[in-house]
């Protein structure tokens, strides 16, 4: 079952990249490369020392705006989820955060307070924020009220609580804001770093759109994929896999 | 003795019970019935202290809100339905109520689930599930215990071996009380010592005896009233 869909994926992305050989060398033009052009810009990069390097800057933004989005947005979004008169005063600043487009953000950030680091990182945590509210808060809304009561008559302690019975109730909505957050957060750092930072992946894709080099603009998106999709196989399926042991599977463990 | 006392309690604005009055003997086992929906799970979760939504209460110590005379005893709650953490094993919802090991696996023997200790609650049947959460009702040794129909839902061989589980580990200890709350006539004349019933609306308590100097035929009358 498991090799099987291992073997769709395969046949997927063979057949993805045989369509982007044929339509490039029918094109044939710089504009769109070819699948071995995009990998020769790729290893210059490389060799060049430049991917590792901006690969590492853009995913240490990414993983800095990543936990202060996630922490914040969560407590904001649970505390909403269980207290109608918080939800209430918050909603409204929810909303419109939600709905700010992502580079006002940026820019009123960058105007502000400069070209910094903390701006730009801070630009992501807004963006991702509201979020990760929203999602948590449905988590917290979702509370089971059964187990809440069974806590308070076997007198769980608040730490009891928070282990056994709040955080693996909120667990499905933390992977939820975690998936579509890694997502959204590394588009928007790319954003973040064309506009006002001098290294990281966004600034290499800066520097090759002013010289229109699309085979190291795929280049570097191919490579950030790869990364994000490292995360997904290596960090969070293993942490699903964990968290739902109760559910399915083996009759014990 | 234990004794629980309210003026009356109303649900959404609605009275659904009168003044009521109700003794526990300690060490006996004292059996409320009633007809479904009189209000017995809202009154047991009173009782234990539960905050609800929509109820009020009149009478008690308003400020600690608690209606037992002398004091409020210790409560061992077994809900309606077993209520144990979905994600945790059966021995690890049980050590989060007693960190002893030897004890919670005394106690499992005691009720035939040794052999279950690293399994998670949904794979095993209802029946063993209502012992395990009768086994984390024990481990707190409460001075009363309150069943909500611990029978509901259970075939019957395994309803019948789950009222022996409750006659020997509750009703025959020595000082444990027990308020049992039914309305299941059998299982009121087989475990209890004291019956009350419930009738009318707003309910209130039409009969209370002790349970051999009243028939069953009685109670059926009375229960159908």
């Amino acid at each position: 079952m498991k090799s099987s869909r291992l073997s769709d994926q395969v046949i997927a992305l063979t057949c993805l990249l045989a369509g982007w050989w044929l339509v490039a060398s029918f094109v044939s033009s710089p504009l769109l490369p070819a699948p071995l052009e995009v990998f020769e810009a790729l290893s210059k990069e490389f060799r060049e020392q430049r991917l590792v390097e901006s690969l590492l800057v853009t995913l240490q933004r990414v993983v800095i705006s990543f936990v202060f989005a996630m922490l914040l947005g969560g407590i904001v979004g649970v505390l909403m989820g269980r207290f109608r008169f918080v939800n209430r005063i918050l909603d409204p600043i929810l909303i419109i955060l939600l709905n700010i487009p992502a580079l006002v953000v940026i820019i009123l950030l960058y105007i502000w307070f400069g070209l910094v680091e903390v701006a730009a990182v801070a630009a992501v945590i807004i963006n991702k924020l509201p979020n990760v509210a929203v999602t948590l808060r449905e988590g917290g809304r979702m509370f089971d009220h059964e187990l809440e009561e069974m806590s308070v008559m076997y007198k769980f302690s608040v730490q009891q609580k928070l282990v056994h019975i709040w955080w693996p109730q909120l667990f499905p909505y933390i992977m939820i804001a975690t998936r579509s957050g890694l997502a959204l957060i590394w588009k928007i750092v790319l954003v973040v770093e064309l506009l006002g930072r001098s290294n990281g992946v966004g600034f290499q894709l800066h520097l090759a759109f002013q010289s229109f080099d699309v085979a190291t603009i795929l280049a570097y998106s191919l490579a950030f994929i790869s990364v994000v999709q490292l995360i997904e196989w290596f960090i969070l399926q293993p942490l699903d896999r964990k968290a739902s042991r109760w559910q399915k599977g083996s009759s014990h463990v | 003795m234990f004794e629980f006392h309210v003026e009356g309690l109303t649900l959404s604005q609605r009275q659904i019970l009168s003044a009521l009055n109700i003794k526990v003997n300690s060490g006996e086992t004292h059996c409320l019935l009633g007809p479904s929906g009189s209000g017995k799970t809202t009154l047991l979760n009173l009782m234990a202290g539960l905050e609800q939504e929509n109820v009020e209460a009149i009478g008690g110590e308003t400020r600690r809100a608690n209606y037992w005379l002398p004091h409020k005893p210790e409560i061992g709650y077994l809900f309606q339905q077993p209520r144990l953490l979905p994600w945790r094993t059966i021995m690890q919802n049980l050590l989060l109520v007693e960190p002893n090991e030897e004890i919670v696996l005394k106690l499992l023997e005691e009720v035939k689930l040794q052999d279950y200790v690293d399994y998670y609650p949904s794979k095993i049947s209802l029946g063993m599930a209502r012992r395990v959460a009768l086994v984390r009702c024990l481990l707190l040794e409460p001075e009363l215990v309150l069943m909500d129909e611990p029978l509901t839902s259970l075939d019957l061989p395994t309803a019948r071996e789950m009222r022996v589980l409750i006659k020997r580990l509750v009703c025959d200890h020595p000082t444990r009380s027990m308020l049992y709350v039914t309305h299941d006539l059998e299982e009121a004349l087989e475990l209890s010592d004291s019956v009350s019933v419930l009738g009318n609306s707003p309910a209130q308590v039409i009969y209370n005896s002790r349970i051999d100097a009243v028939s069953r035929q009685e109670l059926e009358m009375l229960l159908k009233h």
